[in-house]
């Protein structure tokens, strides 16, 4: 990739500027179709019978009278696809029906195909279901206290999932460093991802013994593997088509029950048929922002540097594995990547509850810590005496560090984001300076853009492109990502109209389709503008190669001469003497036959080498400040949001309209998750979800959006595509902490809890007014039998990214 | 022996109304029990107008109904009977985007699009009644329309920069909606 990396702004054609997306117009014409937008002659349509208690045996079910019902064409039921699968290899409990068992409201029990949805909905009121009740599991403290009955049979103990502890370095001998110690007990409640599409698919399955799937989903490579599994079909006989996501935030990553449910009713009618999950049952579906109890012990110096850090998290995992236990990973991993943690413990915990499951939602796992760090970091500087942006300041890690857990960080302009925003905000003239009910908090992060490991074990590439050029003068790049509004099939044209020197909208731009498209492994993890920008250079790279030669022959300039640009070939030293890029593609198949080349990306290896250390580290980080400015009314204890000033270090930007707009979005997100979005249950009600819909599951609209000033800061990355690094996930990070911290500046009480709602706002400032301690969140953090640490010397003291041998004698006892 | 049981909601005779659709005469024979967003979507095939909800939450589903922004899936398919309705599809006049389209693909307010085509068509009905609406008006006009992915500001900024040529002015955006502050 030498000379496509790093190269600045200058000179670019189409890298860093406002280009249009590719699909921008049939997206505002209603041209663009989503799974639920496609039809096939003889579709039939799928609803899926849900449980309706929580924790249940199965004793009986019976489906003659629904299998008679006219218009039903097939009944599935668990026994019919007895498979498990699920997200992580590590934890595959889930099944496309229950068998034997349901662990929450909304689990499927049985599906019917039917001529239309309607008789479909009407067939399912005739399926007699018998269940005997278990006692259901409903909190943290419920799995802690109640071990049995366990929701599932694999795991730690009971009903825990996961258990882990760490230690970089030594805690103690870094606290007993510190000037002060203090502990913080915070909790963030779970969230949805919302996304205004429901999930669809249609199936089709051929009498050739081909089953093509059309699906909503971000990670179509993943659910490839495990259609193939519990299927019993070749993944060779298998198409699956990502359609464009209406939204996805995470919320389309894990393979779903309805996705090999409508596979295998096709397999079995040999008709098409269709799906849509209502939004009740999206909510069921759910896989969003896991609730993370956190404990937070820092050891911090009079002038606000970390000594240590113990953080402690418990997640509520809901009822499935899914990909939790990478989530645990994230709710402490990334915490040393802004300011420098020189000794580090992290334990976590994820626990099973009969509720729907949590999973991957933007951010994975670290907006709930990143939170607590950062709220706790703004007493750390009011306990000090300190500007908590100067202080901040003062303790940013350098670029190109290694932190204590041993996550390599690329370029990181952490301290130039401050900058901006606290110029941009006015922060000195506001800090503690603005009428009560007014105020300004700030808030750091760092994030990574991909991870370094695949979901399940392999040393292949990433992402792969394929590039055709044909004597039209037409250039097709090929890729497995999928679009989910982010603008992925965009870079694609960006990158490689830059490399060859032509039009962006002169590339026909296939992607997320297993028969046609390269593998790449999905929309998450912010990976898919580094990974397949990555790709798309080399594979454009050579082509570029290709037409270099057949021209440099025919213009009789050496090809280290020739420049691609505006559609030409030509002379660098000459522009004048030169062809049309359209000539030199002709010249190109005439000289080397048919063209096409391929690219692929593949991360680079973390340094350290301890039992999951795989997970955290990512080929490059990009780092976020964030000011919120708040009003909150003390009568009423509504918090309002008027603006919000942020600046993400981006590393490039291929598109800066698109840039912006993903940071727009994610100020947005963190505003909804900080102000009032929160997935609740009815704990006396059987569990069911406490307000499964668009109109009470509160999210803001128009009127709670706040104004944002955005600031695109740039240090390109070597490792990243001409430098750019990630937009669509980092930029949430700071928000939420960013306006807690603004409302202890206009009222002067602490809400330890997300989200912030005006009960809770409120009963602080009345506890403060009773001159009680003026703060509301948790008190207590339950503690379960842990493992023994894994300890890991950390690059401050020599360590070698290896965990540190134990005496055989001591682990055995 | 399996007892076949009568089936009673989709037995019923289709209704069978004529309607304006895009400016063009048309009609449609549906079960009456549907909604009009299942009338546009499953038997005109106007899948340009979307669903989140089905409950008349999400705005997902705005079309016009003589000119006025209504939630299909609310209004039943029999209630638009010889009434002038208009759809996504409807919105460009053959090649040429309406300025709205245009400076929501300028600006990147579509970023999934899903929410797009009912936003698009609320906005059109606030412009053609406001002309130069402020950004409290647009907020307040687009309240019911939720979108997850812009944060609304692209949409906002869109409308406005809409608004602004439809009345002749030569207006572009703002280099920080496009480049950020600098």
């Amino acid at each position: 990739m030498a000379g496509s990396n790093g190269a600045g702004k200058n000179g670019f054609k189409v890298i860093g500027k406002p280009f249009h997306k590719v699909d921008a117009k049939v997206k505002c014409t209603g041209e663009l179709k989503f799974a639920d937008d496609l039809v096939l002659p003889r579709m039939l349509h799928t609803k899926l019978l849900r449980s309706s208690v929580p924790h249940a045996r199965i004793v009986k079910i019976d489906v003659s009278k629904a299998e008679a019902y006219p218009g039903v064409k097939a009944v599935l039921l668990g026994k019919d696809l007895p498979t498990s699968f699920g997200a992580l290899p590590v934890s595959e409990d889930e099944h496309a029906l229950a068998i034997d068992r349901v662990r929450m409201v909304g689990d499927p029990v049985a599906a019917i195909a039917a001529v239309d949805e309607d008789v479909a909905t009407e067939a399912l009121d005739l399926i007699e279901v018998e269940y005997e009740a278990l006692r259901t599991i409903t909190s943290i403290p419920d799995a802690y206290e109640n071990p049995e009955p366990r929701i599932h049979e694999y795991g730690e103990v009971g009903n825990i999932h996961r258990r882990q502890v760490y230690e970089f370095g030594n805690v103690e001998k870094g606290f007993a460093e510190a000037d002060f110690v203090r502990e913080d007990i915070t909790f963030y409640e779970g969230s949805t991802h919302l996304a205004l599409e429901q999930h669809a698919s249609l199936a089709q399955f051929s009498h050739d013994g081909k089953l093509t799937l059309w699906t909503s989903t971000q990670d179509m490579h993943y659910l490839h593997r495990h259609l193939a599994k519990v299927l019993g079909l070749p993944a060779s006989h298998i198409r699956v088509i990502a359609t464009p996501n209406g939204g996805g935030f995470g919320g389309k990553c894990d393979p779903f029950n309805h996705e090999i449910v409508v596979s295998k009713l096709a397999m079995i009618t040999r008709r098409p048929v269709k799906i849509c999950l209502t939004r009740e049952e999206v909510f069921y579906a759910h896989r969003g922002r896991h609730p993370v109890l956190m404990s937070t012990k820092t050891g911090f110096k009079k002038d606000g540097s970390i000594t240590a850090m113990h953080h402690r998290t418990i997640l509520d995992g809901g009822a499935y594995g899914g990909h939790g236990v990478a989530s645990t990973f994230y709710t402490g991993i990334l915490q040393t990547t802004t300011h420098n943690v020189p000794h580090y413990k992290f334990e976590a915990v994820r626990v099973f509850t009969n509720k729907a499951p949590c999973g991957p939602k933007r951010g994975h796992g670290t907006p709930q810590p990143r939170w607590a760090q950062e709220i706790q970091l703004d007493k750390i500087a009011t306990q000090l005496g300190l500007d908590p942006a100067e202080m901040r300041k003062q303790h940013v890690i350098p670029p190109n560090s290694i932190t204590a857990n041993w996550i390599r960080i690329g370029t990181l302009a952490l301290t130039e984001c401050i900058d901006k925003v606290v110029k941009g905000s006015g922060w000195k003239d506001k800090f503690r300076k603005l009428p009560y009910g007014k105020g300004v908090g700030i808030a750091c992060s760092a994030y990574m853009t991909g991870t370094q490991t695949p979901i399940y074990f392999n040393k292949l590439p990433h992402s792969g492109v394929q590039l055709k050029l044909d004597r039209s003068g037409g250039v097709c790049v090929y890729c497995g990502s999928v679009e989910i509004g982010q603008g992925s099939d965009s870079i694609l044209a960006y990158i490689v109209a830059e490399v060859l020197g032509i039009d962006p909208f002169d590339i026909k731009v296939v992607t997320a389709d297993t028969d046609i498209t390269p593998v790449d492994l999905g929309s998450y993890s912010s990976r898919v503008t580094l990974m397949t920008g990555n790709a798309a250079i080399q594979a454009a790279e050579r082509a570029r190669e290709m037409l270099r030669q057949a021209a440099s022959e025919k213009l009789a300039v050496p090809g280290s001469r020739l420049s691609f640009a505006d559609r030409r070939v030509f002379d660098t030293e000459n522009p004048e003497k030169g062809m049309s890029f359209v000539d030199a593609v002709w010249l190109a198949e005439e000289k080397f036959g048919t063209l096409g080349t391929t690219g692929s990306y593949k991360p680079p290896v973390s340094p350290g080498k301890f039992k999951g250390s795989t997970i955290g580290p990512s080929p490059a980080f990009t780092c976020t400040a964030a000011v919120a400015e708040v009003d909150v009314n003390p009568e009423t204890g509504i918090i309002t949001v008027p603006k919000v000033w942020i600046a993400h270090d981006l590393g490039q930007a291929i598109n800066p309209v698109l840039a912006v707009g993903q940071i727009e979005g994610c100020v947005y997100m963190g505003l909804g998750e900080a102000l009032m979005e929160e997935m609740v249950y009815r704990g006396n009600r059987n569990m069911v979800h406490k307000f499964p819909s668009f109109l009470e599951y509160k999210s803001p609209t128009t009127m709670e959006m706040c104004d944002v000033v955005t600031y695109l800061v740039e240090s390109p990355e070597p490792n990243g595509p001409f430098g750019a690094k990630e937009a669509g996930q980092g930029p949430q990070l700071p928000v939420p902490p960013a306006i807690t911290n603004a409302v202890y500046d206009a009222v002067g009480v602490r809400i330890d809890e997300i989200p912030m709602t005006p009960d809770k706002v409120l009963k602080a400032i009345r506890a403060k007014a009773k001159g009680l301690e003026g703060r509301y969140g948790p008190t207590v953090f339950p503690t379960c039998a842990m493992p023994e640490s894994i300890v890991v010397r950390t690059p401050f003291e020599g360590g070698d990214g290896k965990a540190t041998e134990r005496e055989p004698a001591l682990s055995k006892k | 022996m399996k007892q076949v049981q009568k089936r009673s909601k989709t037995k019923l005779e289709k209704a069978h109304i004529s309607l304006r659709v895009n400016g063009e005469e048309v009609e449609v024979a549906f079960a009456p029990h549907k909604t009009l967003l299942e009338v546009l979507r499953e038997d005109m095939g106007l899948t340009g107008t979307k669903h989140g909800c089905e409950l008349g939450e999400c705005g997902c589903c705005a079309v016009l109904v003589d000119g006025r922004p209504v939630l299909s899936c609310l209004a039943l398919g029999v209630a638009v009977e010889g009434h002038d309705v208009t759809t996504i599809e409807g919105m460009a006049e053959g090649a040429e985007l309406h300025p709205l389209q245009q400076t929501f693909a300028e600006l990147g307010a579509a970023q999934c699009g899903y929410c797009t085509p009912g936003i698009l068509l609320t906005a059109r009905a606030l412009i053609e009644k406001v002309p130069r609406p402020s950004r409290d008006e647009i907020k307040e006009a687009l309240a019911g329309n939720i979108c997850r992915c812009t944060g609304y500001i692209k949409i906002l900024e869109a409308v406005e920069l809409a608004a602004a040529r439809m009345a002749g002015e030569p207006a572009e955006p703002a280099k920080e909606s496009i480049y950020g502050w600098e």
